[in-house]
Formats: structure tokens, sequence, C-alpha cells
């Protein structure tokens, strides 16, 4: 017996070890917030499709760890689950890499390719083979203008353009005299042209400022100082979710009246338009262009159809989402699928 | 610049205005002296760019847009701090700037998926963060790689970990708020708050930077500590050869950017409440810029604690006097790179001027 004493001990201190840390991390648990207090969150399904399994690929310029793609994704495999769809997602920001996704997806030999057109040029050898192998091509988010040059069948998304001059409409609603469009990324086309089309329909000023969009605390500063430099700015409008929330806390810092509108939504967005500290944002709603991309691939191939007839786009947007709305969509958000 | 490439271990350079009977620097007059400190040229680099954008920039002028500009300058200057030891220490950490998100991530995944009190994430960031300067270390002192290959490893791995491991744990690549639990309010108090002087509403990262600041300058001036980063740096087989723990000093050293990483990283949770995962690529940069620019060579063995945060300052009163200034835009980086490359030339002219001769 003796010699198992040693063992015991040590077990007993293991355990003893243990039921600190339990009771340590209990008394360290939150009494508010947290996961606990996150509603069960599942995603939005329709059943299931009884037809043939098919793989169709979806190919994004997107650059990691960026919340709106996230959701374009999430559209894309909500439409995929349902139509019993293998779904392949890959991502570039860099055009000419995107192209070699393309390429590889038809080397696969895919049922479908849905892709996004940031940089059109780069990708029309690529969506040229696709067609020659007979696979069909749908156009998503970016390329509005170009999807019909390229030859391919459909398109879904907004009109980057058409959403800024919604967006400057609505600011001369509001009264706005002067407003500050805040570019994260330098050169992204996409961002610019958001900021042009406030522009063209905005009767006030409006000038474009540069931030460091992967540094939070340095957009924080340099919208700051922006503010400081003029107090006639009475609108902020940013180009992103993120940036938006980051806006609000520099107008206070800065002591200044501006309001701040945005492009795009997520779940944090929505409870501070619900709180009033963002006026509105407009929402191209990327869970729609994700899913009715992968699912005019399963109609195409299962009953033939063309969305928009193959003549026009599928326009998913500008929604507007303010406080009279914003509590539909919240709920939607929270789940991350807004 | 061979200057800097005698042993360091008995002559750190410039190591206090005390003991000058070598009999080749003697009769230099006090000003050249004082010049040839690496961190005067960069000092006298940022009264430069401060004093241009005083006049270019009236509103630069107002005591809150300064506070704005130490805002920024500081949460770089924390990191620069440790970034600037390291390189002193002959390496440097292309893994900084992700590493900061990654430490973020960590203690708001954490906290708030176990429904934690947030200090419960805070404390085992801090453990992550130290774990992955320790990683780097180790790794570099076992193979004898260079710094850039291990640290461009964990830069990579890091960025990918971030955005796969959010993604993972709570279906989204950012994180949940955690603004409402328990414990937040006392973090963004140490991390994130402010206060007001003389109706300045002042950041306290500011502070901490100061006191980091000092802290790095005793270290490196009057510890035992401090002569070891530069003598490994300097020349790490005489080094060795002379007793310097090598290992131990390479390692702590990638340790201490760790802590850097963790003391931003909390900072930008605590006052944006979420992070976005693809968040702090590219900042590794600057770092080392704010480092260089401070007076840290980067092949080691020479440079000083203050002058990164000189470096730092320089950064936030470039970045944002262009914004005060009003210029156009389009033009942002390119007046950016303008500037620190102006700044660096009359950095290292100063520097050559006061030590010819």
């Amino acid at each position: 017996m003796d010699r198992y004493y040693p063992r015991s001990r040590r077990m007993a201190s293991v355990v003893a070890v243990a039921a600190a840390a339990t009771l340590i991390l209990a008394g360290c648990s939150s009494s508010s917030g947290g996961k606990e207090a996150e509603e069960s969150a599942e995603g939005a399904s329709a059943g299931k499709a009884n037809t043939p399994r098919m793989t169709v690929a979806l190919v994004t310029h997107q650059s990691p760890g960026d919340t709106f793609w996230d959701i374009v994704r999430k559209g894309a495999e909500a439409a995929a689950a349902k139509d019993n769809i293998k779904l392949d997602y890959s991502s570039d920001p860099n055009a000419g890499n995107q192209a070699t996704l393309v390429q590889s997806a038809i080397d696969k030999k895919v049922d479908g390719i849905a892709v996004t057109l940031a940089k059109p040029d780069a990708l029309k050898d690529v969506i040229s083979k696709a067609k020659a192998a007979n696979i069909p091509v749908v156009g998503l988010n970016s390329g509005v203008s170009e999807w019909q040059k390229l030859g391919l069948m459909e398109f879904f998304g907004q009109d980057e353009t058409v959403a800024g001059e919604a967006l400057g409409k609505r600011l001369n609603e509001a009264g706005a005299k002067k407003a500050v469009c805040v570019v994260q990324e330098q050169g992204n086309i996409g961002l610019t042209q958001r900021c042009d089309g406030v522009k063209k329909t905005f009767e006030g000023s409006i000038e474009n400022l540069n931030v460091n969009g992967t540094d939070m605390p340095s957009v924080k500063s340099t919208i700051t100082a922006k503010l400081k430099t003029d107090s006639d700015i009475d609108y902020v409008v940013a180009l992103g979710a993120p940036f938006a929330l980051t806006a609000v806390q520099s107008v206070g810092e800065a002591g200044s009246k501006a309001k701040v509108a945005t492009f795009d939504l997520n779940k944090e967005l929505t409870g501070a338009i619900d709180k009033g500290d963002i006026e509105f944002a407009v929402d191209q709603q990327p869970y729609l262009q994700g899913y009715l991309a992968i699912d005019s691939l399963w109609l195409y191939k299962n009953n033939g159809n063309y969305m928009g007839g193959g003549e026009a786009p599928v326009l998913t947007g500008p929604a507007f989402v303010d406080k009279t709305n914003v509590e539909t969509i919240d709920k939607f958000a929270a789940k991350g699928t807004r | 610049m061979t200057q800097q490439a005698e042993p360091a271990v008995t002559t750190p350079p410039a190591p206090g205005p005390s003991k000058e009977t070598d009999g080749r620097t003697q009769q230099r007059p006090l000003a050249l002296r004082l010049l040839a400190r690496p961190e005067v040229g960069v000092f006298l680099g940022a009264v430069a760019v401060l004093v241009f954008f005083l006049i270019t920039a009236p509103p630069v002028r107002d005591g809150s847009s300064m506070a704005n500009i130490l805002y920024q300058s500081s949460t770089i200057g924390i990191m620069a701090l440790p970034v600037a030891l390291l390189m002193i220490g002959g390496e440097f950490d292309l893994s900084a700037g992700v590493a900061v998100i990654t430490s973020a991530l960590t203690a708001s995944m954490l906290s708030y998926q176990l429904t934690m009190n947030v200090w419960v994430g805070v404390i085992a960031a801090l453990v992550v963060s130290l774990a992955i300067g320790m990683f780097n270390g180790w790794l570099l002192v076992k193979t004898g790689l260079p710094s850039f290959l291990v640290t461009l490893g964990t830069f990579l791995i890091l960025q990918g970990v971030n955005l796969a491991v959010t993604k993972l744990v709570t279906g989204n690549v950012a994180t949940d708020n955690i603004s409402d639990m328990d414990g937040f309010d006392q973090a963004k108090a140490l991390f994130a708050s402010s206060f007001e002087i003389g109706g300045v509403n002042v950041k306290i990262t500011v502070v901490w930077w100061l006191v980091f600041a000092a802290l790095a300058t005793w270290v490196l001036l009057r510890t035992k500590y401090g002569n070891w980063i530069f003598a490994v740096g300097g020349n790490k087989g005489s080094a060795r050869a002379v007793g310097v723990p090598v290992t131990f000093t390479k390692i702590s050293l990638f340790m201490l950017v760790g802590f850097g990483a963790w003391f931003v990283g909390m900072h930008n949770l605590f006052s944006f409440n979420t992070v976005q995962s693809g968040e702090g690529v590219g900042q590794e940069l600057i770092y080392i810029a704010a480092a260089v620019i401070g007076g840290c060579l980067l092949t080691g063995g020479a440079g000083s604690a203050i002058g990164p945060v000189f470096g730092a300052f320089m950064f936030g009163m470039v970045q944002q006097g262009i914004v005060y200034a009003g210029w156009n835009p389009d033009w942002f980086k390119a007046f950016l790179g303008v500037m620190l490359l102006g700044a660096v030339i009359i950095n290292l002219w100063v520097q050559r001027t006061a030590t010819r001769r």
C-alpha cells in the first residue's frame, strides 16, 4: 500500500489544482454578455433539392478577414446546401491570381462558375476558356458594366456608382452641406466609384479622405484630424461597417456635429443605427449576391433559366437601412447574414 | 558606419557623457559629441517636421490636435520600442503587426466564448503573445536561420490562424462585441481610457508609451541586460566568448516584442470592442520604420530607446499633419514617403557631420 501513496498524493494534488482552476474560472465568469447571452444562431435553410449532385466554383477578389465577403460566402453556402451543390470557394485580391483560380476550376471540370469582376480585363481570357469548355459562368458583386461584354450569362450585384448616387440624394434630403468620404483602401476601384457616385448627386461639397484600413487607431486619428480641420463637415460617409463605427468615435473625440452614414452592414452596425449613432447604411445585400449566383447556376442546369433574361443585371442594392427598418434586419445581422 | 562595428561588449555606443578619456574623442566639442548620438538626428528631424506643419497646417497649433497626433504616435511607438530593442540585438520581427491582432482576437474570443470575465482573456492573450515571441526566438536560435525567414513564416502562420480560427470559433471573420461583459470597464481604464489636461483630452496610451520608453532607456543604458543587447547585436561570437547569454537575450527580446503586441492588441480591443481578423498586415513595417528612423541600425549593435520615440512621433506627425494641412489625399502615401525620407536624410546628415574629423 505504501508505494501507492506518492501516486495518490500526486493524484490528489492534480485534483486540487484542477478544482482550484475550475473555481477560479467559475469565479471569473462574466455575468453579462458573452456566448451565453447569444441566441442560438442558425442560418436560413429551405429543405434540400433531390437533383443530382453538382459542383460549383465561387471565385472572388476577397482580401482575407473582411466581414463583407464572409456574408457573400454564407449566402453561397446556404444556396449550395439547399441545391445539393458542392461549393468550391476560393479568392485572391490579385487579379492575375484570381484568373488562375478560375482556370483551376475549369481544370476540375466544375458544373458552373460564379466570379467577381473587380478587374475585368484580367479575367477576359479565362472566361472565354470556360465558355469553350461549356461551363456556364455568372458574375456577382463587381463588374456590373462589364459582365455582358465578357459574355457572362447573368449578373448579381449593385452598381457602385448608382449606390453612391443614391447615398448622395439621401444626403441632400438630410440637408447636408459638407461631407467627407472615408476611403479605407487607397486605389480600390469599387470604393472610388462609391465616392464618385456620391459626388455626382450630392449638392453640397464632398472630399475624399484616405485612411490606413489595417490599423484602427490610425483610422480613428485620421478621421478625428479631418473633422478638427473643418468644423463645417456635417456628414462622414464611411465605405465599410467597421470604419463607420470607428468614425462615430472620431466624431465624439473631435467634438464635431457631423453625422455618420455608411455603405454595407454588419451586426454591430445595426445596433449603432438603432441607437442613433449612425444615421443610415446603404446595403447591397451581399448574402443575396452569393445566394443568387449559386442558385442561378442550379436553375440553369436543371431548368434552363436566365435571371434578368440574360440582358439586365439583377440588382441587389442599394437598399437603405435606417431607424425605420433596422428592427427587422437586426436579428439577421446578429447571425452574420446581413 | 565602421564606428559601430567594434566589439560592443565593453563599449556600447555612447553609453553616457561620463567616460571620455579615450584619447581620440576628448577634443571634440560638446555640441558635436551630442550630435553624434543616434537619437539627436531624429530629434532634429522630428522638430523640423513639427515646425513645418505648425507653419503650414494651422489646426496643428491646437492642443487637442497635438493630443490626437500623440495618440496615433503612441500606438506605433509602444510597439516600436521592443522592435527597436530587438533590432539593436541584431534581429527583427515581421510578425509584429499581425501578432497585435492575434493577441486581441485571443482575448476577445476566449472571454466571449467561455463567457468569462474579460481579464481571463487578457491574461490568456499575454501568455499566447509571449509564447509566439518565445517560438520566434527559439526557432531562430535553434536553427540559426535569419530572422527574416523565421518571422516571415510566423507572419504567414499568424495571418492564416487569425482568420481561420476566428471564422471557426465565431462563425464570422470579426469577433463579437465584448463591451457589456464583466471586467471590460476596468480593462478599458487600463488600456484605452483618456483624461483631461488643461481642457485637452489625452489618451492613456501616450502615458504608457512614455513610461515604457523611460523603462527601456534605463534597461538599455544602466543594466547588465542592456549591455547584453548591444553585445549580441554587435558581434554574437565575441559576445558569447565573454560570457553573454546569447540564447537567453535573443529569446527574451522576441518575447518583449510579444509583450508589446499584447499591450497594443489590448488597446485595440478595448477601444473598438471588436476586432476584424484581417487587420494588422503591413503594420510591422511601420514599427520597423519608426525604429530605423529613430537611429537603430538594421544590422544591429547600435541604437537607442528614445530615438524610436521620436521616430514614431515623426510618423504620427506626418500622417496626421497631411490631413490637418488639407492636402490632396491621392498623394497621401507619396507625401508620407517623401517626408520620411527627408527626415531620415536630415538624420543621417547630422550624424555624418557630427562624427566627421
